[in-house]
């Protein structure tokens, strides 16, 4: 197989590229192409002969999550998902009497909705080592540690997801300082988008304007039909991939059967938030009283922020290696509602879950927006479903800004 | 107002690396509160490290964790030294209160905002420095600069607030700074004995201020946050508009550079876009309880 350039699919990382990357105006001009199912272990094995890992979902403990993908044998074939507020079910498809279900699409590898997992474990670690001291004779020596590269494939990454990587992209990449860890993981990736064809009652993608149809950022992009996959080009990366494959060009039928898989996606998210002026409406509802309501409700247990795949706050830890002489520094996820976030010698400044709730929202959807001009919220819904006493964010909005929705 | 300085963060590339630095001396200044000469051992490093006034470090003690800390020396000293005033309050500064001359420490930065000092130099602005407490230490980098370059300015004022005449930080050096034409204003919450000038808190100095040209004037303050505020009122009482007003601000940091999401204060995180804040964008989030 031809050698493939990596870290083209990122608009953060394409502006320094020379190579032409995706562009969603050129869409229409990358190929189409249809690998057929019987193919598909092939292409999950020639996946893993040419990168040193490939993540994908599969199931485990009740759950779908991402990891390590030897053989297509290991995808949640057959699995989907059930969601709402505080709630998530695995299911086998054939055992859903459901009439939105197509009993054609109970074979499907992707036939499922996003998990507790996002991508962001990936590119942003949960535990990192950062730097080495060393005590010597002559004081402390330091070094940063360099992990080592790893080209790893994430398949099945949704048009919410890419929303989401991009977002941390602008954290990470192009905010001022660019995080070395993130950017060499970032660079080092092959982004293959599955587009959904069902919404969870959690999913509201449609009102953050990032799915369900996956646009750009991606290296090829699939759509699963009951008989196989539509595959479309997203970058020079994907190209490779896709020439070596030899796919056959999609027949018009087949084009029309994707576009009504996707558009069922589009027909099956009922949730909605109201993102029209949202950050001045939030943020001048700071000394509502409905924070109260919710405090009285939160936990602060810090599960949204864990699972929600645009947070990114961190801490980092002093660990002693074997004796006093060598330190390591690591970072882990740390949370807005955990309450050392704001410690100061004085006592933590937001020592309240009406305050760290607040904050957290408020960030997601308000400040985020001056910070980096975009949302922080991308609409996968995750902290709804894993929230414990099923908190939802949408529901929340419209009762500090006053809507009936 | 005639000025609009910018509030958009200086450009900066900040690292986790941390870079091993000695202390060349210690100055016990007031009860709990040192002063530490730093040298990178890099000797390049040293050579090559310049930061400004009100910008900062994170100072880091292997095993036991790392704090932001002000400089407080001169911002363009050529020996490659760099100070900083530390008072002890926990687990980090009680480590560094525990070190000796000699020995090592982590050092990274500069990171911050620096006070707004070149959008009125050489223009005939009058500044006055406003500090309660150990909020002298950040300011005292503005005070060597401006005497350095005494004629870019008008009249200048320091005042200073502490909590008793024994607190008051840097007390030989300030009547050294007062017979180089600044106008010094002490008061003191608690006075003793031998105290003969003002009690009271700081924006008291502030309310009593004469002769201040409100569109030739900006004003520096720092200290702990109500001091801030009450000062901030006090100078827009006295005619200051509210753009000509800077506080530096402290949250809890670890990064430096806009990562970890410690230090966020609104839409603003305070390691990169502060802690040199405008009045007119501090003071909204300032009314706020526990933002
Ligand atoms: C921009 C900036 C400049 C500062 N300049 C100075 C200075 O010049 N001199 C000085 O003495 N102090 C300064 N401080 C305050 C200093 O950072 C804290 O006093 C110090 O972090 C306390 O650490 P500790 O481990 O001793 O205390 P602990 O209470 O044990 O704190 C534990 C940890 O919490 C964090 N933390 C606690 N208090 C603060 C705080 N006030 N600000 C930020 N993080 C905190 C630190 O990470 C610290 O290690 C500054 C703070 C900021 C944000
Ligand atoms: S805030 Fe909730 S719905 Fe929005 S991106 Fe995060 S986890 Fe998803
Ligand atoms: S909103 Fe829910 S998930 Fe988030 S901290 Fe509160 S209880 Fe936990
Ligand atoms: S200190 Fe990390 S974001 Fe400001």
């Amino acid at each position: 197989m031809t050698p493939i350039h990596l870290g083209n699919n990122s608009d953060a990382t394409s502006t320094s590229s020379k190579s032409s990357s995706n562009h969603t105006q050129d869409r229409n001009q990358w190929p189409h192409g249809f690998l057929p199912k019987e193919q598909f272990p092939a292409f999950i094995d020639l996946l893993n002969q040419s990168f040193d890992e490939v993540i994908g979902p599969r199931v485990d403990q009740g759950a779908i999550v991402y990891d390590a993908i030897r053989s297509a044998s290991e995808l949640p074939h057959g699995w989907t998902d059930v969601q709402s507020p505080g709630v998530y079910r695995l299911e086998r498809k054939s055992s859903i009497d459901d009439s939105r279900i197509d009993p054609s699409c109970e074979e499907e590898y992707f036939g499922y909705n996003v998990g507790p997992h996002s991508w962001k474990k990936y590119l942003f670690p949960p535990l990192t080592t950062l730097m080495k001291s060393k005590k010597t004779t002559d004081g402390w020596q330091m070094e940063m540690t360099a992990e080592p590269i790893r080209r790893r494939v994430l398949l099945g990454v949704r048009a919410c997801e890419l929303a989401a990587i991009a977002i941390q992209d602008k954290v990470f990449l192009t905010s001022g300082t660019v995080d070395p860890i993130y950017q060499t993981r970032r660079n080092h990736l092959l982004i293959i988008a599955v587009n959904c064809t069902q919404a969870a009652s959690t999913c509201f993608c449609t009102s953050m304007n990032s799915g369900p149809e996956c646009r750009s950022g991606f290296d090829l992009a699939m759509t699963e039909l009951s008989d196989g996959f539509l595959v479309e080009v997203g970058s020079d990366a994907g190209q490779t991939i896709f020439e070596s494959l030899k796919l056959r060009t999609v027949t018009t039928d087949e084009i029309d059967r994707g576009r009504t898989r996707r558009a069922r996606a589009v027909d099956q998210i009922t949730k909605r938030m109201n993102t029209d002026g949202i950050r001045d409406r939030l943020l001048s509802q700071l000394e509502n009283p409905h924070w109260n309501d919710i405090a009285s409700r939160c936990l602060s247990c810090a599960n949204c922020t864990m699972v929600c795949p645009t947070c990114f706050c961190s801490s980092v830890d002093e660990v002693h290696e074997l004796t006093d002489d060598e330190i390591v520094r690591q970072r882990r996820w740390d949370s807005c509602f955990n309450v050392d976030i704001s410690h100061l010698s004085g006592g933590p400044v937001r020592d309240t879950i009406r305050s760290r709730y607040r904050q957290w929202l408020t960030h997601k959807l308000a400040t985020w927006i001056d910070q980096f001009d975009t949302s922080g919220c991308v609409g996968c819904g995750r902290c709804i479903t894993w929230c414990p006493v099923g908190i939802d964010l949408t529901k929340e909005v419209a009762t500090l800004c006053e809507e009936s929705s | 107002m005639t000025i609009a300085p910018s509030l958009s963060p200086v450009p900066q590339q900040g690292s986790w690396q941390s870079h091993p630095a000695e202390i060349v001396s210690i100055l016990e200044e007031i009860e709990t509160v040192s002063t530490y000469r730093m040298r990178f051992r890099d000797p390049e490093l040293a050579r090559s490290y310049r930061f400004k006034a009100g910008q900062f470090n994170m100072l880091y003690v292997p095993g036991c964790g790392e704090v932001a800390i002000s400089h407080s020396g001169p911002p363009d000293s050529d020996t490659g030294d760099f100070l900083h005033t530390i008072r002890v309050v926990g687990r980090v500064t009680e480590a560094i209160r525990a070190l000796e001359v000699g020995e090592t420490l982590g050092v990274r930065g500069p990171f911050g905002n620096p006070w707004p000092l070149e959008t009125y130099r050489g223009r005939g602005f009058d500044v006055f420095l406003v500090a309660g407490g150990l909020g002298l230490a950040p300011l005292r980098p503005v005070v060597y600069q401006l005497l350095k370059e005494r004629d870019h300015y008008g009249r200048i004022g320091l005042l200073i607030g502490a909590r008793s005449p024994s607190m008051l930080l840097y007390s030989e050096e300030i009547r050294a700074w007062e017979s180089s034409g600044i106008e010094i204003q002490r008061t003191v919450d608690r006075a003793d004995r031998d105290w003969h000038g003002s009690v009271g808190t700081v924006p008291l100095l502030i309310d009593r201020l004469r002769g201040v040209r409100l569109d030739r004037t900006a004003m520096l303050v720092c200290g702990p946050e109500v001091m801030m505020h009450y000062s901030a009122q006090s100078a827009i009482r006295l005619g200051l508009d509210p753009s000509a007003i800077w506080v530096s601000m402290e949250r809890n940091m670890q990064c430096g550079f806009g990562h970890c999401g410690h230090c966020q204060w609104g839409s603003l995180f305070l390691c990169k876009d502060g802690p040199v804040v405008r009045w007119d964008s501090a003071f909204s989030k300032m009314r706020v309880r526990d933002l």
